[in-house]
């Protein structure tokens, strides 16, 4: 459905993504790992339209969308959520999914009814009322995923939606993640938390320094020693390994 | 839009259109008619500044143009009043346009865009006091002509229900705004403009379809000055008191509120008028309470009059609930 071919991209001298290509397939979570500063928020910003790439090619459905604004990719179907989270602050949990839902319901009231389905969809039935500001960041995370899964997305992008959560709020959020993909909706995810990666994304790529660095199932990848250096160091991978050959 | 939403500005509308009814003293009505066209003026800086989040600072623009075009058509061109009202609010319209186009589309926002819509302004006051066609530093006179096909009026009365009506239509309007997709998208962009690209807000189209909204709305307060004081020059047209008079309504109003421009403009007013009376002569005394109401709104009252009385219910039911002691 996604196909992200060779995209570049540069900060002046600093070159934040280098001819990185990735797939998303129908119907899949699809997962982008990566250190801290590998360059996974940059390349989101690029698929999801915030930053324009320096090089390469952002496809949806064959279609070339790399010049298409924001909204234009959201009325195509790509919705995002935000790392760092972006709340309508003044506006109750409705209004903030309303917004959202306008997208494909002009009319207010069906906008509000379509906000309400969703809220419970994103366990924020019986928060409804309650002001953006006023809610824990677990819930805030929820209103994120609310907000764009009222859209209708074809392709849900999620950056990094379970940071910040606690082991327990990450459990009850895994779920969720994974009822969407059911329901048909594609899922490009990049997330810090391991645990949620190797249960939910069947398909992980590996971003390290700007380039991607390794693909494959998640067992597989976590077992690859060029993506174990790259978040644990150089020669970390044949020290764990000439570890674990001692222990056995 | 349910009858429910439209109730309390019939209430309003209505309890105000009686004014005119009991009180007949020109001095009185002078003052209202005046009242009403600032809070006209507010309405219109409410609905870019109060609920998509852009402060200007120069609302004179639109006022000015409205009021400069209604004038000159019927000088120059000897257009007929009530066409020349038409064509003086479409062309704050198009002013408002023009300076959303410039500004926005360069992603101008918070002070930058206050100190554009400024200077956009203050250039249109220096050309208007130096070209010919606008009567220059003399200013321009509207013939005077009383008839009603001349948008000209015996009676006060008139233009203050005339006035009256513009704020009803604009009370309308506003509330609608609150229950539409347009308004729904206007208060995302003011509230965080990146979320509301990611939900598929087009940022640009929606800034601009309220700028537009809001020029011709304050445009409408400007055609109403000119032809009800007949009058004109760059200073009253495109002076800095109304981009001052148009924000400062709505922000001890309360901003972003289907009433605080209105309730703004009369409180404001009253007061002032109220201590220019009792304080005698003293120059400048009705702006010095201006600046102190402003000051206190900020401090005490952030979401207005409307804000501090919604507090003060709230925390009386609250006490009321929880019972004496």
């Amino acid at each position: 459905m996604l196909a992200v071919e060779r995209v570049t991209k540069r900060f002046g001298g600093l070159v934040a993504v280098n001819e990185a290509s990735l797939t998303a397939p129908q119907g899949r979570i699809t997962g982008l790992i990566g250190p801290n500063g590998a360059g996974k928020t940059t390349l989101f910003a690029v698929i999801a339209g915030f930053e324009a790439p320096t090089a390469g090619r952002v496809l949806l459905d064959g279609a070339d969308i790399t010049a298409e604004p924001v909204h234009r990719r959201a009325l195509r179907g790509i919705a995002r959520t935000f790392q760092i989270v972006q709340p309508f602050a003044g506006l109750t949990v409705r209004e903030n999914i309303a917004v959202g839902a306008h997208l494909r319901h002009r009319a207010r009231r069906d906008a509000l009814a379509k906000a309400e389905a969703v809220a419970w969809q994103v366990g924020l039935g019986d928060m409804l009322d309650r002001q953006a500001d006023s809610l824990t960041v677990a819930g805030r995370k929820r209103l994120e995923l609310g907000r764009a899964l009222a859209t209708m997305p074809r392709l849900l992008l999620l950056d990094e939606v379970l940071a910040g959560l606690n082991p327990s709020e990450i459990r009850d959020m895994i779920p969720v993640v994974r009822a969407i993909c059911e329901s048909g909706v594609t899922i490009l995810m990049v997330e810090h938390v391991m645990q949620a990666v190797m249960s939910l994304c069947e398909h992980i790529y590996v971003l390290a320094e700007g380039l991607i660095i390794a693909e494959g199932p998640p067992d597989a990848v976590s077992r690859d020693p060029r993506v174990i250096e790259a978040y644990l160091g150089h020669g970390a991978a044949t020290r764990s390994r000439s570890r674990e050959t001692s222990h056995a | 839009m349910s009858a429910r939403g439209l109730l309390p500005i019939a209430v309003v509308v209505g309890l105000l259109a009686l004014i005119p009814l009991g009180v007949s003293a020109n001095t009185v009505l002078n003052f209202l008619v005046f009242t009403l066209i600032i809070a006209i003026a507010a309405q219109g800086w409410n609905i870019l500044g109060g609920y998509g989040g852009q402060f200007s600072f120069g609302h004179a623009a639109f006022f000015g143009t409205g009021a400069y075009a209604t004038a000159m058509l019927q000088v120059h061109l000897g257009l007929n009043s009530w066409i020349a009202f038409a064509i003086g609010i479409g062309a704050g319209a198009a002013v408002g346009l023009v300076i959303g186009f410039l500004s926005f589309r360069s992603g101008l926002r918070g002070s930058y865009f206050a100190l554009i819509t400024l200077a956009f302004a203050e250039v249109l006051r220096i050309v208007a006091n130096a070209s010919a066609a606008t009567g220059g530093a003399a200013g321009i006179l509207i013939k005077l002509d009383v008839r009603p096909t001349n948008f000209q009026f015996h009676s006060r009365a008139a233009f203050f229900w005339i006035a009256l009506a513009i704020v009803a239509v604009v009370l309308v309007v506003t509330r609608w705004l609150e229950h539409s997709r347009f308004g729904a998208q206007l208060i995302a962009v003011r509230e965080n403009e990146d979320a509301a690209r990611a939900l598929g807000v087009d940022v640009l189209r929606v800034k601009l379809g309220a700028i537009i909204l809001s020029a011709a709305v304050t445009a409408s307060a400007g055609c109403l000055y000119a032809q009800y004081f007949l009058y004109l020059d760059s200073t009253i047209a495109y002076g800095v008191w109304i981009s001052v008079e148009a924000l400062l309504a709505p922000i001890v109003g309360g901003i972003g509120t289907v009433f605080g421009p209105l309730i703004g403009a009369l409180a404001l007013h009253g007061l002032g008028n109220l201590t220019s009376q009792m304080a005698g002569r003293i120059p400048g005394i009705d702006l010095v309470v201006y600046g102190a109401l402003l000051v206190l709104a900020i401090a005490f009252a952030p979401k207005g009059l409307l804000g501090l009385v919604k507090r003060l219910r709230t925390r009386v039911t609250r006490r009321a609930i929880a019972g004496p002691g």
